[in-house]
């Protein structure tokens, strides 16, 4: 209702700074994007990345509908993966609500950790996919193993953008980072491993369902 | 001044050059009038809307250049205007859109008088099929491809035995007897396209598709490729030729069946349904599997009916 | 607030110094975008290249030796992909966008700057792999810039073996480049905005960049799911989009795929691609237009209500693409419909600005004048456009040659023309210098009129039937001699707007140093990045004092005012106040008070 309320206003006329909240810097004092400004990119690329595991799984479906497919078992170290990418989403959160607590010496733990458990999963898949190409289920066998290696190699590349971010973050922990920084960092590499996490849950259901 | 005078050129050469121009459609060569009627219906409205907006620009240029002491008008917006402006468009484009929907709601939809007959693409040549006295076309598959059976047909289908082959001759047609074109390609896509018929339609691999019409001039007229598949595109042609009955006949009876294409060890004695299928499924999956994609339908006994494309847009 | 002013003295004092981070390494959204532009230029020059000689082949079979069949298709390939995605994707969103949206909103850089010039270098890679495919054996790729498969990844289609993979490489790595982009352009719209520009307040071409960059953010992804699927299918050979075929008599291991889910995937970006290019010039035209012309833009909601509405719609019309592609005929009437509807908003462009052309006072600069062409050409190639949405009549018209000229009409002369508006109109703030009249006014008067000469004619070589992407004709019956006598003359008028380009190209260099000093705002315009404290604009824009923005972009020649043009950022007059509600027939609900006191005071009000 907003957006329209915005996009009907009659510009020609005096509505002087009718919006005025809006325009919050962008950029702080020392002339880096603000937390605001970053979290609004990071939910853009969220939005695009959704989009984009979104039509794996469209296309996904409609050739699932045609020739030549045959169901893929999944690896069943899959499960336990999927078990430490979550422990991972909740390291993150829980080292986001203590940086915001106060407790950044606490936080910086759980956020090292939250980064671990996502390099754990991703060593995770790696012998998900040995065991498969040891299984002789090659990507050109059948359309089902194609895809698997598609949409998981493209999450792990997901990942690993955010583990560098993460690594980066954490440079930044040990150096003298003012606290609201450390607060800034975990909260966005928080969001992001959450979505990891969805993106993830979403894929191996689509994989486990069909 | 000069980008006025220039506007209102472009409007008059546009105009004279539409109507006293070489360069118009083919003379039509099947049922498919209703296209070029469509197609006028659309080209005066859009020709209507070009002449008046070009022309109105050029009376704005003309009329309000600048010129010392000029000022503009402000107006920022005259809903009335606008929608009034966005009404008669409105019209204007179901009045276009109207015609078209029904011609093709005719043109997917083919009689049911309608013969068949089959084009196969391949780079970068054309083979057709013709259903024998049964009138039904026999199934096909890539698979099924050997030295002798070069468009696929399936040897244990009985509907596809007394089908005739044209390979590198031309394709021809009965007058006036409409006629539906199942379009199989064996690599890439191409498109069977005849001008003089207006009608084309895209073939694709591992699907069979459709379109019809009903030839009303007698006359031989080129077939060409209208999707870019490779080197030889322009130089992917055949003839079509449509006769009267008496010489139709005569040609038809000139044609080999498929039975006699092939060697007779191919040709099997009389394998019951149940086999048939059988010996679909001990081949690879995979294949099996393209087989269904190839003949998804409300029955796969019926080869002729399910050659129509219809249940086998995968999409 | 202080925070604000440490801002300002960081931006002057340590604004980057030497050459290498000014020029080269330089995270400056100016800087970027001329690299951008200048980036795209160059590649587009060699599609131009290239469409000469494919020209010549048709107007004189054979009289180029090395232009063979091989050779045609490959530049016929390479031309359409450069065009659409590395030249005009690229000019109007990394060149256009990253100059102009922080200056027209009111910022001192994009918010995130290291990204941005993260962008531009891997668009460069991305531009690099696809010109190394020119010298890899087999050469580019020879599919056509649809990349339909089968055929794409098949011998019998020149640089199947390097050129498609490169290609598709190519446009992964420029997808990516686009993401980083994107994000920016996006963010920085709605976060970075000076104080008092609402969402309203910005000028069409902030709007029409940002709904087309939102557009791309969402394509974009469906042609990297499709390319990478596709470079899988032919390097390990999978299966999405092949089924079981036979090749060159040698039946592959293909099986099950369908070359109809490229198809659809392919259009479901392409489509939207279109309006991708399209936005952002419908929304530089529509400023153009209204400057030159001192008069505001006519129907601003309308025009911010069609850009969007055309946004949303170009994603739901793709399948008309495919209308004799096979798939299910029935998809054709919903197709069909959809895209006839979204000819009304478009309409309503086209409407408005031609209604902002009456009753206005109109200066017939070379920006104007390429913008007016830019009217013409777009409504000839959006009328020729219903032809092939209207679903029964693009079958006799489609893969003719009536579909080149409609799409090189909209996609090609349209945009085009709008670049070469918007640089004739934005280069004095860019370099300080106005580029020269006279070489302009030929490059305007050759590129238009043979533009027009070439397109013109070409869709009546499509109503006689002749199909596209033939690399030649002879012995065709239904073809007659007079074809092909109209295709050398249009080869003729395809050289001579080819060269005119050179022209233009020696006109930006040759300006730089002799063209006539500009000023700060030679055009009299109302935005913002005419009302910088230098020009061309410094590392950080605006100096000590960030602009506040009072008014729309809009306010030309407003009763009352003594000049014909308000800034933006020029404090609402006393004369104005009054017309408020005389204007607005159901005032607005009161706001904040327009002087927030916690507020330190901004330019113009100190």
């Amino acid at each position: 209702m907003r957006f329209f309320k915005i996009i009907t206003a009659r510009p020609w006329l005096g509505e002087e700074t009718a919006y005025s909240a809006e325009f919050d810097a962008a950029l702080g004092a020392d002339g880096l994007a603000t937390l605001k400004t970053k979290r609004m990119g990071l939910f853009i690329f969220i939005g695009v990345a959704t989009a984009l595991f979104g039509l794996f799984a469209v296309a996904y479906y409609m050739r699932m509908m045609m020739g030549g497919w045959h169901m893929l078992m999944e690896p069943l170290i899959l499960w336990p993966n999927t078990l430490i990418l979550m422990v991972g989403g909740g390291l993150m959160q829980w080292a986001s609500w203590l940086s915001k607590q106060g407790n950044v010496p606490r936080a910086k733990q759980a956020f090292f950790a939250g980064g671990i458990a996502g390099l754990l999963f991703l060593g995770g898949q790696l012998l998900a996919w040995q065991e498969l190409i040891e299984l002789g289920c090659y990507a050109e066998v059948n359309p089902a193993n194609a895809f698997f290696y598609v949409i998981t190699g493209l999450h792990g590349l997901h990942l690993m953008g955010g583990l560098f971010v993460w690594g980066n973050a954490l440079f930044k922990t040990m150096g003298d980072a003012s606290p609201a920084a450390i607060t800034a960092s975990i909260e966005l590499c928080d969001y992001y491993w959450h979505f990891m996490l969805a993106v993830w849950i979403a894929i191996f259901a689509l994989l486990v369902v069909t | 001044m000069v980008l006025a005078i220039v506007l209102v050129l472009i409007v008059l050469i546009t105009v004279l050059f539409t109507f006293y121009s070489p360069w118009w459609f083919t003379p039509l060569a099947s049922n498919w009038g209703t296209i070029d009627d469509a197609l006028i219906i659309t080209f005066a409205i859009t020709g209507f809307v070009f002449v008046a907006v070009t022309l109105f620009m050029a009376l704005a240029i003309f009329k309000f250049r600048h010129v010392e002491g000029r000022k503009a008008a402000f107006e920022p917006e005259n809903k009335k205007l606008e929608w009034w402006l966005i009404g008669v468009t409105t019209i204007g484009i179901a009045g276009m859109l109207a015609p078209g929907l029904i011609v093709w709601a005719d043109y997917v939809k083919p009689p049911p008088n309608a013969g068949v007959f089959e084009a196969v693409g391949q780079q970068w040549s054309w083979s057709f099929r013709l259903p024998g006295k049964d009138g039904k076309l026999g199934r096909a598959a890539v698979r099924f491809i050997t030295d002798d059976n070069i468009l696929g047909v399936d040897p244990r289908d009985a509907n596809g035995l007394d089908d005739l082959i044209i390979d590198g001759d031309d394709l021809h047609l009965l007058l006036n007897q409409p006629v539906k074109a199942n379009l199989r390609s064996l690599d890439v896509l191409h498109d069977f396209y005849v001008p003089q018929f207006r009608a084309k339609m895209d073939l694709v691999p591992g699907m069979v598709t459709y379109f019809w019409f009903t030839p009303t001039l007698p006359g031989s007229y080129e077939i060409l490729c209208a999707e870019l598949c490779g080197l030889g595109h322009s130089d992917m042609r055949s003839l079509v030729v449509v006769d009267e009955p008496g010489d139709y006949q005569a040609w038809l009876s000139e044609q080999i069946t498929f039975a006699e294409m092939i060697a007779p060890e191919d040709v099997p004695e009389d394998m019951p349904e149940e086999v048939a299928e059988e010996a679909v499924e001990s081949e690879q999956q995979p294949e099996v599997a393209d087989e269904v994609a190839l003949n998804v339908g409300p029955s796969t006994a019926l080869s002729a009916e399910l050659s129509t494309g219809e249940g086998t847009t995968n999409d | 607030m202080t925070e604000d002013n440490a801002t300002d003295t960081e931006a002057e004092d340590h604004g980057p110094t030497t050459f290498l981070t000014k020029y080269v390494w330089s995270q400056d959204h100016k800087v970027i975008a001329i690299q951008y532009g200048l980036t795209a230029i160059a590649i587009g020059l060699v599609a131009l290249v290239l469409s000469w000689l494919m020209r010549m082949q048709l107007g004189f079979p054979g009289a180029l030796e090395f232009v063979d069949q091989e050779a045609y298709y490959q530049y016929a390939t390479m031309h359409g992909m450069i065009m659409v995605i590395y030249l005009l994707t690229a000019i109007f969103l990394g060149g256009f966008g990253n100059y102009l949206i922080p200056l027209m909103v009111g910022a001192r850089d994009m918010v995130f700057p290291y990204l941005n010039m993260l962008s531009y270098w891997v668009y460069l890679i991305a531009v690099l792999v696809l010109v190394s495919s020119f010298f890899v054996p087999g050469g580019p790729t020879g599919a056509g810039w649809t990349l339909y498969p089968p055929q794409s990844i098949l011998e019998g289609t020149p640089g199947y073996d390097w050129g498609i993979i490169l290609m598709l490489t190519s446009l992964v790595i420029f997808i990516i480049a686009f993401t980083m982009g994107g994000l920016n352009y996006v963010t920085t719209i709605l976060q970075a905005r000076a104080r008092g520009m609402t969402l309203m307040r910005m000028p069409l071409t902030v709007w029409g960049i940002f709904v087309a960059t939102f557009m791309g953010l969402l394509a974009f992804p469906v042609l990297f799911v499709s390319g990478v699927m596709l470079l899988l299918d032919r390097v390990i050979g999978t299966s999405f989009f092949v089924p079981e075929i036979i090749s060159m008599g040698e039946p592959l291991a293909y099986g099950g795929g369908s070359p109809l889910l490229f198809q659809h995937l392919f259009w479901f970006f392409g489509h939207p691609e279109v309006y991708i290019v399209a936005l952002p010039a419908f929304g530089i035209v529509s400023d153009l237009l209204s400057i030159h012309a001192r008069k505001n833009i006519f129907g601003y909601r309308m025009m911010v209500w069609a850009l969007i509405g055309i946004g949303a719609l170009s994603f739901i019309v793709w399948a008309h693409h495919m209308y004799v592609s096979g798939m299910d005929p029935a998809f054709g009437f919903f197709f069909a419909v959809t895209t006839l509807i979204i000819a009304v908003p478009t309409a309503i462009k086209v409407y408005n600005w031609v209604l902002t052309l009456w009753r206005g006072d109109i200066h017939l600069t070379i920006p104007m004048l390429f913008s007016i062409s830019f009217v013409l050409t777009f409504v000839f190639g959006g009328l020729t456009g219903l032809f092939l949405g209207n679903v029964v009549v693009d079958v006799p018209l489609s893969d003719t040659y009536f579909v080149v000229a409609h799409f090189h009409m909209v996609m090609g002369v349209a945009p085009i023309m709008v670049v070469f508006g918007a640089i004739y109109h934005w280069y004095p703030k860019m370099t300080g210098r106005m580029l020269n009249g006279p070489m302009g006014q030929i490059h305007f008067w050759v590129t238009f009129l043979g533009t027009y000469a070439i397109y013109f004619p070409m869709h009546y070589l499509g109503f006689v039937g002749v199909p596209r992407r033939y690399y030649g004709y002879e012995d065709i019956e239904f073809i007659p001699q007079s074809v092909h006598d109209l295709n050398a003359a249009i080869t003729v008028a395809a050289l001579f707007v080819g060269v005119v380009q050179l022209l233009f190209l020696y006109n930006l260099v040759w300006s730089l140093k002799r063209g006539e000093l500009a000023g700060g705002n030679p055009w009299r315009a109302t935005s913002l990045e005419w009302q910088t404290p230098n020009t061309p604009p410094v590392h950080g824009n605006w100096g000590k004092n960030m602009p506040q923005v009072h008014r729309w972009a809009y306010d030309f020649s407003v009763p009352g005012a003594d000049k014909d043009f308000m800034p933006q950022n020029m404090p609402r007059q006393s004369f104005e106040a009054a017309d408020v509600h005389k204007l607005d027939p159901d005032p607005p609900t009161a706001g904040p008070p327009s002087d927030d006191p916690a507020l330190p005071p901004r330019e113009g009000e100190a």
